[in-house]
């Protein structure tokens, strides 16, 4: 892949950011932790330090072009496949159903965006997928609570592979005038996205009064999400340069992700709620799960991808 | 030459038991790193830390992978003293499961059928102990794949207690395990499995074989609800 040098400018960029969190939260902890007792003060340690192996992660993927960043979002769906099922109400007679779901639907789903064919990879699990799995669960002639475990199995599919997919599908876009940097439009949803999350929790925790939705969540609220999304956006904007957006067209854009990525947090804690559990995982120090981690980045990309497509891809 | 080879046939890695731990290395940690990649497992210390005592654990039982995964979160120096116990009469049935019961797990190998054993399994464990190692049990004697969460209780975890008073009897449950491979099954689902280690209980005095027993099944059930 091309890897442009605004691709390293921005990872340069968040490097630095990380810099600076670091050494925050290290003279937090100085402060105000020394023993590490202050439990808020050591969780954003720990989210600092899993920030830096993702941020790695990602980067090192970017480089390694499409293939790299194929395969990182594959195990990023397996990972959070294998967080939703887990929580899911699937039994014996949805064994077969799980494991094509694992080893077939997941690698074929991304062997689609490999081969670019968007044709297939579109409809693939909300056609193909969501009709045949049922049939096999159904083969196996267990009817206790079948609607609500085949309905699951395809929510869990939807989520983790189909929207997770749609990331790295992003590099099979054509936009006039962009050719060999679309790896940079990956590069801006995560990173206005993951910002966004980050503002939103820094804005709340300065200064948050008042939940949008307490029963769900008490730690989103209304100055966290005003903040976060707005000055997340202005920081996405302000990148317009390294997209194919001009600048008006940025705020917009980074206003769409930011605010379906704060729904796709809530709809996921509704989850969570649910289920009685407080993360979807433990494997990502700090933050939880992958689910944790992700849920912004899985309701965004598909619709920023769409986007994208109709308003400025070729194909 | 092939007196050579007929030994060998016969008990695998008996033609070089050097090559047989190399072997048996390389299986065992490529069953962890399996193990790690279906279930990403994860211990839950409720009741006991992860210190090198000598102990017997005893676990729920639902699936072949059951003490696989004690074993993955277990640390490595735990690890490499904690021996399964494990049936003859399903580990010694072929050659690729002798190997793997005797080599890579380092089992205890004990025969369930009383008209059928040549040793004692209580010799057999405490015999193991003895020689320092802690061990793995599953009281309920076999695979669960029933409805109930725990059956009840063979006698072997209170003749181990009686016979080794001093040793910690550690329960552990096992969560999630049976959704990944329920019995039967040949292809695991990748689900998130957790490891929960209890409080450890020991023989009280007077205690008659069935109190110590019921009392031991509740504390697995207890043991359960850790989170």
């Amino acid at each position: 892949m091309n890897t442009s040098p605004d691709l390293f400018l921005l990872l340069g960029a968040v490097a630095a950011i990380l810099v600076v969190a670091t050494v925050i939260g290290q003279a937090l902890r100085l402060r105000y932790s020394p023993d590490g007792a202050n439990a808020v003060i050591e969780n954003l340690n720990a989210r600092i330090l899993s920030w830096w192996g993702m941020v790695i992660l990602l980067g090192l993927a970017f480089v390694a072009g499409r293939g790299g960043v194929i395969v990182l979002f594959a195990l990023c769906s397996f990972a959070a496949l294998r967080e939703f099922l887990t929580l899911t109400n699937t039994t014996r007679a949805d064994h077969w159903a799980l494991v094509a779901s694992f080893f077939g639907v997941l690698p074929v789903q991304y062997w689609l965006v490999w081969t670019d064919w968007y044709g297939l990879y579109a409809i693939f699990i909300p056609v193909y997928a969501f009709l045949l799995l049922p049939i096999i669960s159904a083969l196996r002639g267990s009817t206790d609570s079948f609607l609500a475990r085949v309905s699951e199995t395809q929510w869990a599919l939807m989520i983790a592979v189909f929207c997770v997919s749609h990331v790295p599908a992003l590099l099979t876009l054509q936009i006039p005038g962009f050719e060999g940097r679309n790896v940079l439009l990956i590069a801006w949803l995560v990173f206005v996205v993951q910002l966004s999350d980050v503002l939103q929790y820094t804005w709340g925790k300065l200064f948050g009064r008042h939940p949008v939705a307490p029963s769900l969540s008490p730690s989103k609220t209304w100055e966290g999400l005003i903040g976060g999304v707005l000055s997340a956006t202005l920081a996405g904007a302000s990148l317009w340069w390294i997209t194919p957006f001009t600048f008006e067209q940025a705020l917009g854009m980074g206003l769409i992700i930011t605010l379906m990525g704060f729904c796709g947090g809530l709809v996921m804690s509704a989850i969570k709620r649910d289920r009685g559990v407080k993360d979807w995982g433990h494997l990502i120090e700090g933050h939880g799960g992958f689910i944790d981690r992700l849920d912004s980045v899985m309701f965004a990309a598909p619709i920023f991808f769409h986007v994208v497509r109709y308003g400025w891809s070729t194909v | 030459m092939s007196a050579a080879t007929d030994q060998s046939s016969e008990r695998p890695g008996a033609r070089s038991p050097r090559l047989a731990a190399v072997l048996a290395w390389l299986l065992r940690h490529a069953i962890l790193i399996f193990a790690r990649f279906v279930t990403a497992v994860r211990p839950v210390w409720a009741g006991t830390a992860p210190i090198p005592t000598q102990r017997i654990y005893f676990a729920n039982h639902s699936s072949n992978g059951d003490f696989v995964l004690i074993w993955t979160v277990l640390p490595a120096t735990l690890r490499s003293a904690t021996r399964p116990v494990a049936a003859s009469d399903y580990w010694l049935t072929s050659q690729l499961r002798a190997f793997i019961g005797r080599e890579v797990f380092n089992a205890v190998l004990i025969d369930r059928r009383p008209e059928m054993r040549t040793e004692d399994p209580v010799a057999l464990m405490t015999g193991a102990l003895d020689q320092g190692s802690s061990l793995i049990i599953f009281p309920e004697g076999k695979r669960n794949s029933g409805p109930e969460q725990l059956l009840p209780f063979k006698s072997g975890l209170y003749h181990m207690a009686v016979a080794r008073p001093d040793i910690d009897l550690v329960p552990v449950y096992i969560r999630n395990l049976n959704r990944v491979m329920p019995k039967g099954e040949v292809i695991p689902v990748p689900l998130i499995c957790s490891v929960i280690f209890g409080e450890a209980m020991h023989l009280s005095p007077g205690e008659t074989k069935d109190d110590f027993l019921s009392r031991a099944r509740q504390a697995l059930l207890d043991t359960s609800k850790a989170s």
